[in-house]
This record gives structure tokens, C-alpha cells and sequence, in this order.
């Protein structure tokens, strides 16, 4: 795994040029005539909130080795916080974000104690049956007042403030980019740092870690409560965006998209959230496509559905590409710049 | 007390279906250390091959033991073909693996068979055993069926060469492989078995539950509590692990929190076994040399 890639030079330059084009994305929407625009910015909004979502996990599985298949959960938890304060406590939307990453946050710290003595398989067993088990805490009679029950809660998309003269998709993928770049911002600053070292040095080797004085239990609970308050983060985004939340969307699959976009993108990898994230929605958006195409070239009986693809995908990246797009990326520019050297050899 | 007998005897059944996941499980675990997260799926998929062949005419009991062998070879399959690959990758590969294992599976069940519930036929009559509404004869049956395969497999294990050499493959792989015994095939061995009796288990859970793709989600989570109260590492304790959640599941679902909040019951026994007693029941305390 690349541990060392914060050192590197020239990541900033190519992150900033990244998030730019992001923010210069919905301009486009000033000049194009594209009656579907909007619908694109709201893939651009679902992108960004799933590369949240990978964000977090990122944190927990690639950079500090704790295996979460539970992860809806803490996005469920997210999403209903703000869905909840929104709609009986009349909160203002963008208050509600706090209040969500702090409740998942404690969440997390609380799931992070028994995770202390899972390890490997075990831990994802535990967080596995967290993400089983959670549709059906959310539809529990005795909260149905507050969570709506098996309907959900429905709730109203915020109003863009009139000064920008911007539609409300494009400011939603506004805010969307600004939790992004905050977190990524906040993730990036986190992992540079002596605590970075440390939650990588638990990663790769725990009791070496220990020997040097770093406090296992405090780094890894801590770790995973941070992971769940920016997945938390994302669920909440992914309220207010979409304006519903449901229990049934919840679910063990929610959990398995993280896991596909992490893998996809990149285990241990920042930008490789991002492409996770657009890897998700598009495979989302463009199954029925495939399936089709699949279907014509194939000729194939069936609709290939966008789970066996990604099963089959996820099968695949293990055995060719085990630190997915992103870590291809890198494995090729390392070909590239030491081709000099590999030449004068032969 | 009635109504409690009913609950003691429905607990049985469902014990019975987690017993056999469990064991599934656990069949796994011993010889390869690792979690099948696709166990339920597999299952899952085997019964609708078994439901496929029903409706095609076969008679029950042949579409039965079909489905057990085809379920061994697809589990043989899977072990040689998708995961000896992966025999030395990190633990995240194989979670990874088997999670893709599992939408795989869900995704094709779906895509052939379509997500709408489909009846599945028991062998038993639905009738009462002594005509007072307490036990009935299919409740009977289920455990009936889940007792005649672990004594089966008792057999297999206790009296026959290849069964010792499993048992030698999983206890101390080096030591087996230099008395002859050829370590992967019987780790692939393991793998069919599971399958079969996880395809056992998905034919006796579908009457009672309906067969649709996901029907395996629940139960496979409560065959992971199951076999983690019995020690994950033992199939006996699997076994008596499956009745001990599945008699306490339904009592405290009838008389404590609620039929709604069932699964929750099961979190809590996975998280509670895994934090307090990891070693389960009747599982050995493994201690690792560093």
C-alpha cells in the first residue's frame, strides 16, 4: 500500500486542479441547453456524497486495516439525524450537518469499543450484522413517530439563497463539493500528521506499533468514530439532496457500494474516493445500458443485473488490480518515470 | 404454557435451519480460518435449483439429494477456481470476495428467477403430531432431517480414512501433507460439504419462510450468532449453538421485545459472544504465539 504517497510531491497541484474543474462543472449549466442538465448535476451530487461515504470507510479499512461492512448504518444514522431535526425540530438544513457527523461520530466511538477485540474476519462479521439488522431498527414502532416508520420521512430541498442565481441542483452539488473538499481537506491534514502515522502503523503491523508507544485502543476507536461521522456526513448530504429517507435504502447493498467504490477507486488511496464514488453512480445509472448491451452482444436470455456486474468486478480487481484505479495510476506513472533507468540497464 | 410449548418446539425448527447454516460455517472455518459471508446466498441459490427441478416434475426427495450433489460440486468449484488464487492475500481480499461472492449469487438468483415470492413444497404434511396444535409434523421433520445429517456427518468424520484426513488437513495442514494427505483437495472438500449443507438448510427454511432471493439474509445472521455461541471452531457446538439461539430467539421475540426487533437480537448476540466470550461455549481458547 502506498503509505508514503502524502509525501510526495506534486499531489497538491493535481488536487487542486481536480477540485477546480469540479467547481467549474455547473457553470456549464449557464450555457448549455441540455434539458437534462439538472438531472446530471444530481448525479454529480450523488458522485460527491458517495466519495464522502468511500472517504470514511477509506479511512477505517485502508488506512487503518478495521474491516466495516456496516457503514449504511452509520450513513442511515446520518441521514436520519438530519431528516429528524429538519422536520420536527425545524432545523435549517446546513445546521443539521454538524449535528449528524457529531451523532455518527459518537456512534462510531461506541461500535469502536467492542471493535477493539474484532479482528479481521470477526469484525467484519460484527459490522455485517450491523448493516442486516439496521432497516429493521429503523422501522421499530416505538420510533415510528419520529422516523416514519416503513414510509420514511419526507422532507423539503432547500431553496438556493437568490444572490447566486443558482438552480437548486446546482446548489446542492455546491454544498456537496464543499463538505467534499472540507473533509478531504480535514482527512488528508489527519493522515500527514504524527496521528496519521500512527493509525498506518496500526494498519500495517499493531503490536510493533504498541512497542512504540502508540495507544492501540485510543487511535482505533477514535479512528472509527471519525469514519463514521464523515460517512455520517454523506447520509445527511444524501438526505437533503434526495429530500427522503427510507429504511429500505439502507441496506446491506448500501454497504457493499462502499465497499465497491473502495475498491474500485483505491484501498489506502484519496483521489481514489473520488473515483470510487463516480464509478458507483455511473455503474448505478448506466446498468440498465450495460445490461442491454451485454444482452445484444451476448445474446443473453437475461437482464444482467448491476450487482452481478459489480460481484463479478469486485472478483476481478482482486486479481489483477488489488489497489484499484488509483493505485494503477500510480503502478503505471512509476513505469513511466523509471523507464530512463530501465533502458539504460538493458 | 400452551403457547409457550408452541414457542419452545417453533424455536426448535428455526434452530434446527441455523444449526445447518451453522455448521456450513463452521465447516469452513475450521479448515481455511475464514467467514463465508456468501454461505447464505449459496444456499439460497441451490434451493431454487432444487424449486427449478420440482417444477419440472422431479419427485421431492430426488430433486433433494440432486441438489445436495450439485450444491458439493459447485462448492468444490468455488474453492478450487475462484479462491485458491487468494490462498495467501489479505483478509480484506477474502471479505472482499466473498461479499462479490454473495451480490453475485443474489444478482443471478434474481435475474433468472425474478424477485417475486415463490411457495416452496415441504415434504411434510402441515398437519399437528398429536392433534392438539402443540407440535407439528413438519416442525418435527426439520429437525428430524437436521438430526440424521450430523449424525451422517458424525460418521463420515469419526469412521472413514477420508474423513480423518480432513480432520488432519484442518488440525495441522504441514504435518498432513507429510503423511500423504493432499491438504488443498480436502480444504476443497470442506467447501462442498458446507455447500450441501447449506443447500439443506435453504430446502427446509423455504417452505416455512418463501423462497426469494433474499431470503438467506437473516438467517445467515443468525447462523453466524449460532456458530459463534457454540465456538466457532467446533460443529457440535454449531449444532447446539443453532437450538440455543433459535429457542431463545423466539422466546425473547414473543415475550421480551418483539417479533419486529428479532434481528436486533441476533446483533446482539454476535457482538455480546464476540466481546465476552469469544471463544463461545464450547469453543478452545486459541492462543496465539508471537
Amino acid at each position: 500500500m502506498t503509505a508514503n504517497w502524502a509525501n510526495k510531491r506534486g499531489v497538491g497541484a493535481g488536487a487542486l486542479l481536480a477540485w477546480a474543474g469540479l467547481a467549474l462543472l455547473p457553470l456549464i449549466g449557464f450555457i448549455t441547453e441540455n434539458t437534462s442538465f439538472d438531472y446530471y448535476m444530481y448525479m454529480g451530487q450523488s458522485m460527491l456524497i458517495y466519495a464522502i461515504a468511500v472517504l470514511g470507510l477509506n479511512l477505517l479499512i485502508g488506512f487503518n486495516g478495521q474491516i466495516s461492512l456496516g457503514h449504511s448504518a452509520f450513513f442511515a444514522l446520518g441521514a436520519y439525524t438530519t431528516a429528524i431535526l429538519m422536520n420536527f425540530g425545524g432545523w435549517p438544513y446546513w445546521a443539521t450537518l454538524p449535528i449528524a457527523a457529531l451523532v455518527c461520530f459518537l456512534a462510531g466511538l461506541a461500535f469502536g469499543f467492542p471493535a477493539l477485540k474484532l479482528e479481521g474476519h470477526y469484525l467484519a462479521l460484527a459490522t455485517f450484522t450491523l448493516a442486516i439488522a439496521m432497516p429493521q431498527l429503523l422501522k421499530y414502532k416505538a420510533i415510528a413517530g419520529w422516523t416514519g416508520g416503513v414510509g420514511g420521512v419526507l422532507l423539503d430541498k432547500p431553496d438556493p439563497p437568490e444572490w447566486t442565481g443558482l438552480s437548486a441542483d446546482q446548489f446542492l452539488y455546491y454544498l456537496c463539493l464543499f463538505c467534499a473538499m472540507s473533509l478531504f481537506w480535514l482527512v488528508f491534514n489527519l493522515l500527514r500528521g504524527r496521528s496519521g502515522r500512527a493509525i498506518m502503523a496500526i494498519r500495517d503491523h499493531t503490536m510493533a506499533a504498541s512497542t512504540m508507544g502508540i495507544d492501540i485502543a485510543r487511535y482505533k476507536t477514535v479512528a472509527f468514530g471519525i469514519s463514521a461521522g464523515i460517512t455520517g456526513i454523506a447520509g445527511a448530504l444524501s438526505a437533503i439532496t434526495v429530500a427522503y429517507v427510507a429504511p429500505d435504502s439502507f441496506t446491506l447493498q448500501l454497504s457493499i457500494s462502499f465497499l465497491v467504490g473502495l475498491v474500485v477507486g483505491g484501498i489506502a488511496s484519496l483521489p481514489g474516493c473520488l473515483i470510487g464514488g463516480a464509478f458507483i453512480v455511473l455503474v448505478q445509472n448506466s446498468a440498465q445500458s450495460i445490461s442491454d448491451w451485454m444482452k445484444g452482444t451476448f445474446a443473453l436470455r437475461y437482464d444482467v443485473p448491476a450487482w452481478a456486474i459489480y460481484g463479478v468486478l469486485l472478483l476481478a480487481l482482486m486479481y489483477v488490480l488489488p489497489d484499484g484505479i488509483a493505485g494503477g495510476c500510480a503502478r503505471i506513472r512509476a513505469w513511466w518515470t523509471t523507464r530512463g533507468r530501465r533502458e539504460a540497464q538493458s | 404454557m400452551d403457547f409457550f410449548i408452541q414457542q419452545i418446539a417453533s424455536g426448535l425448527t428455526s434452530g434446527a435451519i441455523y444449526a445447518c447454516v451453522a455448521l456450513g460455517l463452521v465447516m469452513i472455518y475450521v479448515s481455511t480460518d475464514h467467514i463465508n459471508f456468501a454461505q447464505g446466498e449459496m444456499a439460497m441459490f441451490a434451493t431454487y435449483l432444487a424449486w427449478a427441478m420440482i417444477n419440472a416434475g422431479v419427485p421431492y426427495w430426488i430433486a433433494f439429494g440432486l441438489t445436495i450433489a450439485v450444491a458439493f460440486f459447485g462448492g468444490l468449484f468455488i474453492q478450487r477456481v475462484i479462491l485458491k488464487p487468494l490462498e495467501h492475500a489479505p483478509v480484506l481480499a477474502l471479505v472482499v470476495c466473498f461479499i462479490a461472492l454473495l451480490s453475485i449469487f443474489n444478482a443471478i438468483a434474481g435475474m433468472i428467477w425474478s424477485y417475486t415470492i415463490k411457495q416452496f413444497p415441504s415434504p411434510f404434511p402441515s398437519h399437528d403430531l398429536f392433534g392438539n396444535g402443540l407440535v407439528s409434523v413438519q416442525q418435527l421433520g426439520v429437525v428430524g432431517v437436521t438430526l440424521v445429517m450430523l449424525g451422517l456427518l458424525t460418521v463420515f468424520f469419526r469412521f472413514t480414512t477420508l474423513g480423518l484426513a480432513m480432520r488432519a488437513a484442518a488440525q495441522n495442514p504441514a504435518s498432513a501433507r507429510l503423511m500423504g494427505v493432499r491438504v488443498a483437495w480436502m480444504l476443497a472438500l470442506g467447501w462442498g460439504l458446507a455447500a450441501s449443507i447449506g443447500a439443506i438448510a435453504g430446502m427446509l427454511v423455504a417452505p416455512i419462510v418463501f423462497l426469494d432471493p433474499n431470503m438467506m439474509n437473516g438467517i445467515l445472521v443468525y447462523g453466524f450468532a449460532s456458530a459463534l455461541v457454540g465456538g466457532i471452531g467446533n460443529p457440535m457446538g454449531a449444532v447446539a449453538g443453532g437450538f440455543i439461539v433459535g429457542v431463545l430467539e423466539n422466546l425473547v421475540g414473543s415475550y421480551v421485545i418483539g417479533n419486529e426487533l428479532k434481528l436486533s437480537f441476533a446483533l446482539v448476540v454476535v457482538v455480546g459472544v464476540l466481546l465476552l466470550k469469544p471463544a463461545g461455549l464450547f469453543g478452545r481458547v486459541i492462543v496465539r504465539r508471537v
